[in-house]
């Protein structure tokens, strides 16, 4: 293996003169005062590599010498990894001693030990190609298939199989003989280099089926699907991080991946610390159960940040080769172009707008891009549903990462500090924000056949209702409230109902937190029997009054257990109200 | 402070402002030196040049100075002796007391395992109820107040550190005026806190770039009490927004691309390091924490700065100061302050009825602020504004205002007399069940 030396240092960028071949992206360790240190080549120039350190590099001299590995980043696969938290370099940070992480240590991601309950799918004498599902294990009532290897080529015929029983991850359970004769020993253990997308599948169409998220503001106004794509922008302190929570707590996924990357550490904690006691509102089992965390916060090595979020889409893919819905939550991507800033900056590169490296736009679209649903090879399905929050500097969304992600993401959820001012949440801006999969036939259609066909030309209607409010709220800040008709008020109020009603959502509340799609449907029935009504008043006050009372009785509706006594007795409150 | 087995150079090659090089081998990054008895430290290394970034400018070295490497990064001596004692941003007393004996411990430490944390769960009260009541601080949080320089906030820390029922209170000082450093001193030593109490000053009248050293001067301390004698420490830094014009003067004497508002590209990276020490610990591990309150003075209440930005991403929410015309007083504005823990306490550690009394109260004030922007205008008000505008009036006094002093119930209790008093029950849009007990 080729061997460098140090010969340069700039915070975490360091410089290496070396013997040998290197690669781009390739993986070194640096040793220093007996720790090593994990870095990555980042840009070569003749003989001196410069890489990048995911560790501090304090005390780093001189004359250290490097060792390379011949591979790029790269994250083992296999059972094993559900309920874990990993760093962003897939250690396993509960297998760390002590209270403060040490720099070099570096932790076994999976259990060698543990054994698992292997159950062949295939029998010898089959051919198989790439990722084909060899057997299968159950992890925390996951079916999780054992594939052939990711980077076979072409076909390869079984040649012999492990009986059910159980073994190791790195057992041997099969052989395989690929087109030139070679035996292929297959244990459960995969690798694959993070920065490169998985393309073990037959089709990737438009997405189509609704995932349910259990937040009405996007599963009725804006709905995201399987292996759709999302993000979240918005200034601190207006909700992102609420949001982002509830989806991973309630959307109806089989994985749920978290990359918590430069952001605050108690915001992981307060992960693991509540999901293990939370309920799968799908499935009733615990959480924790199928979540994965990635934690890469804001105070751990700022290298590190960048090779989080690819992880965490390298596990995502992994599981969706096995038929799983597998939804991937990133916060914030913004943390991780800063991180890409830093290094272009001490690498002296001329820099884009706002001192960001060109090529942004670029690595934000591909990351993006890595999402999907997918039809396998075998006719099975699976998808990465992908939401990223975005931390636009100073709120502004005109920045470089907000706007190249707006170009690739079909979801856009806005967060505005005018709604989280007045504590409207989700804060999530009702004329902005926007799902494109709205506009899909194919979406359409799917909604057609699981819950109705009036459900889109309602929700339409309601966003049409939004806007004309706004227009006229606007035209009442100008003209005063006498100085418009009645009938503005009351188009107005329609719209304050809309919003008060399924808008805005008690994420604290145990009953208003989520909300199933039935009962999302009776809401969406309600709040359109309650606009589509004819009212006539004397005055703007009298209209006030109504809608207040109204908008009380419906959100005591929300608050109660759906289907109750109480449920059906504000219900009842609100139509007598209406007919009345 | 040269010893015999060390090298001396005494070959500057390049002097700026902020910085000296110098040929030297074996040098280690991060790496003290003394060059004629400043501090510095290595902040690159490129062959054998190696780059010094001198703490207290380079006023005054020749070309001949005499360099020395001390083969260590900054570091700070740990005792339980440090209680009580004021110290400049290198750690030694100014108080013309002894040093300390102790364990050297390197600052700027390594990062707490995320999965050995204990999410926050302790109130930390301060009676003030636009805390305690809008925006409730946690043990083990990190929040800085935003204010204009002429607010006072120094003030206002001062009292929360002495209310909050805490074992151990270390003050960062950067930038701080003399007057302040003097206000601090005579406000803890007044209340009899002096035994309480760690101090990391750097004034005015200090080197600016020294002031880097200060926060995690004061963070090492605090992990010492907190990691070692498991007790709960308090951590007031101010100002941030002087320790991060420092930063900018270093980057850009380095040659670093500035990024937003000539701030160097990592300041979301330098103030999370800081920020992310507030911990809480496990009982297993002692049940210790490190609590941060900071000040980030803004200009103009403008928080797009890249300083105030990049601290609101970072920190667990913050608190604002603002003047109140209605009532001549200063107090914690409902709208944009936030803490982001409140949750884990308000209606947990506090009466059932504290988030939803809170958000209430809080839609109200923002009814009367719309029904204020209209009465600039020259409409018409309703009843109703009139009433909202009225219990604005009286909520800011009774509550919002910094010279409150009640604990939380109290608070709810006159909250519930406030909209009692000016509102009907269908106007608070309250869960039916506290209104069913309160609405009396």
């Amino acid at each position: 293996m080729t061997k460098g030396t140090v010969s340069g240092v700039i915070a975490n960028m360091v410089t290496l003169k070396v013997d040998g071949p290197v690669s781009q992206g390739e993986i070194c360790y640096i040793e220093t005062g007996g720790d090593r240190l994990m870095s990555e080549v980042i840009k070569v120039v003749g003989e001196a590599v410069n890489v990048q350190v995911f560790e501090s590099t304090r005390g780093l001299k001189v004359g250290a010498p490097a060792e390379f590995t011949g591979h790029m980043l790269e994250v083992q696969l296999a059972p094993g990894m559900l309920s874990k938290n990993f760093d962003g370099l897939q250690n396993d940070l509960d297998k760390m001693d002590g209270v403060f992480l040490k720099r070099g240590c570096y932790t076994d991601p999976l259990d060698r030990e543990r054994l698992w309950d292997f159950k062949p799918i295939v029998k010898v004498g089959d051919e198989v190609i790439n990722s084909a599902w060899l057997g299968e294990v159950e992890e925390n009532h996951q079916p999780l298939k054992i594939m052939a290897p990711f980077q076979l080529e072409g076909t390869a015929k079984v040649k012999s199989i492990v009986p059910a029983g159980q073994y190791k991850v790195d057992d041997t359970i099969a052989v395989l003989t690929d087109e030139k004769g070679n035996d292929i020993n297959v244990t459960m253990v995969q690798h694959w280099p993070v920065k490169f997308a998985m393309t073990n599948y037959k089709q990737k169409p438009r997405p189509f089926k609704l995932l349910e998220t259990g937040v009405r503001t996007i599963d009725t106004f804006n709905p995201i699907t399987e292996g759709g794509t999302g993000f979240i922008p918005g200034p601190f302190g207006t909700g992102k991080t609420v949001l982002q929570h509830a989806i991973s707590k309630q959307a109806e996924a089989d994985i749920v991946i978290i990359a918590a990357c430069g952001e605050r550490a108690n915001e992981v904690v307060e992960i693991f610390s509540e999901f293990p006691e939370l309920v799968d509102p799908h499935t009733g089992r615990m959480l924790m159960e199928r979540t994965i965390i990635i934690a890469n916060t804001s105070n751990m090595p700022v290298a590190a940040r960048e090779a989080s979020v690819y992880t965490a889409m390298t596990m995502a893919e992994y599981y969706r080769s096995m038929g799983l819905r597998v939804l991937l939550m990133a916060d914030s991507t913004s943390r991780w172009a800063q991180a890409l800033r830093e290094m272009s900056n001490r690498m002296e590169e001329l820099p884009g707008p706002d001192a960001f490296p060109m090529d942004l736009p670029a690595l934000i679209a591909n990351f993006y891009g890595r999402a999907g649903y997918v039809y396998l090879n075998n006719g099975e399905v699976g998808s990465v549903t992908f939401i990223g929050t975005v931390s636009p500097a100073g709120g502004n969304l005109k920045e470089p990462v907000t706007e190249n992600t707006k170009k690739v993401a079909r979801c856009f959820y806005g967060l505005e500090q005018d709604r989280a001012d007045k504590k409207r949440y989700p804060a999530v801006n009702p004329i902005d924000s926007y799902s494109k999969y709205l506009e899909y036939p194919e979406f359409a259609e799917y909604i057609s056949n699981k819950i109705n066909d009036k459900w889109i030309p309602k929700v339409l209607a309601l966003k049409t209702r939004m806007q004309r409010g706004k227009e006229i709220a606007e035209q009442i800040n100008i003209l005063g409230d006498d100085g418009v008709p009645v009938d503005y008020h009351v188009t107005f109020w329609k719209s304050e109902i809309i919003d008060f009603v399924i808008l805005q959502q008690d994420a604290f509340d145990d009953v208003d937190a989520v909300t199933s799609l039935e009962r999302q449907e009776e809401i969406l029935n309600l709040v359109t029997d309650i606009c589509d009504h004819d009212y006539s008043f004397d005055n703007f006050l009298d209209v006030v009054d109504y809608f207040k009372k109204m908008i009380n009785l419906c959100k005591q509706m929300n608050y109660s257990e759906y289907k109750s006594e109480q449920y059906y007795d504000f219900k009842q409150q609100v139509m007598d109200m209406v007919n009345a | 402070m040269a010893t015999a087995f060390q090298k001396v150079y005494t070959k500057i090659s390049q002097i700026t402002k902020a910085t000296c090089s110098l040929k030297a081998t074996g040098v280690g990054y991060d790496e003290l030196a003394t060059i004629n008895g400043k501090l510095a430290q290595v902040v690159k290394i490129a062959g054998e040049d190696v780059t010094l970034q001198v703490f207290e400018g380079t006023g005054g070295i020749p070309t001949n100075a005499e360099v020395v490497f001390l083969g260590k990064s900054p570091s700070l001596k740990v005792g339980e002796q440090l209680a009580g004692r004021f110290f400049n941003a290198y750690g030694d007393p100014i108080d013309g007391g002894p040093a300390i004996e102790g364990k050297e411990v390197e600052i700027g430490g390594p990062s707490v395992n995320p999965v050995r944390r204990k999410q926050p769960s302790e109130l930390i009260a301060t009676g003030i109820a636009g805390i305690d009541l809008n925006n409730t601080l946690v043990s083990g949080q990190k929040i800085p107040f935003f204010a204009d320089p002429d607010q006072p906030f120094n003030e206002v820390m001062a009292m929360v550190a002495l209310r909050a029922k805490v074992d151990k209170i270390i003050l960062g000082g950067m930038g701080m005026t003399n007057d302040d450093y003097y206000f601090f001193r005579n406000t803890f030593s007044n209340a009899g806190a002096q035994d309480r109490i760690i101090c990391f000053m750097n004034t005015t009248e200090d080197p600016a770039v020294e002031r880097l050293l200060i926060p995690d001067m004061a963070l090492t301390a605090a992990e010492y009490f907190a990691v070692e004698k498991h007790e709960q420490v308090l951590v007031l830094l101010t100002d941030m927004s002087s320790y991060a014009d420092s930063l900018s003067i270093v980057s850009n004497r380095m040659d670093q691309i500035p990024s937003k508002d000539s701030m160097p590209g990592s300041l979301y990276s330098d103030l999370a390091k800081i920020y992310e020490k507030a911990v809480q610990f496990p009982e297993e591990a002692g049940g210790g924490s490190i609590t941060i309150i900071a000040v980030t003075t803004l200009s103009g209440g403008d928080i797009t700065h890249a300083v105030p930005d990049n601290t609101g991403y970072i920190t667990e929410g913050q608190l604002y100061l603002r003047m109140n015309s209605d009532i001549g007083k200063v107090i914690i504005d409902p709208f944009r302050s936030l803490s982001r823990l409140k949750q884990l306490v308000s209606g947990k550690k506090t009466r059932k009825d504290h988030s939803q009394v809170m958000n209430a109260a809080i839609r109200l004030y923002s009814d009367a602020a719309n029904a204020k922007t209209k009465l600039e205008n020259g409409f018409d008000l309703t009843d109703y504004d009139n009433r909202c505008l009225d219990f604005a009036k009286e909520y800011a006094d009774k509550l919002l205002a910094i010279d409150v002093n009640l604990d939380t119930t109290e608070m709810l209790d006159v909250t519930w007399g406030l909209f009692i008093k000016y509102f009907k029950i269908e106007e608070v849009n309250i869960k039916k069940e506290f209104t069913d007990i309160y609405w009396k």
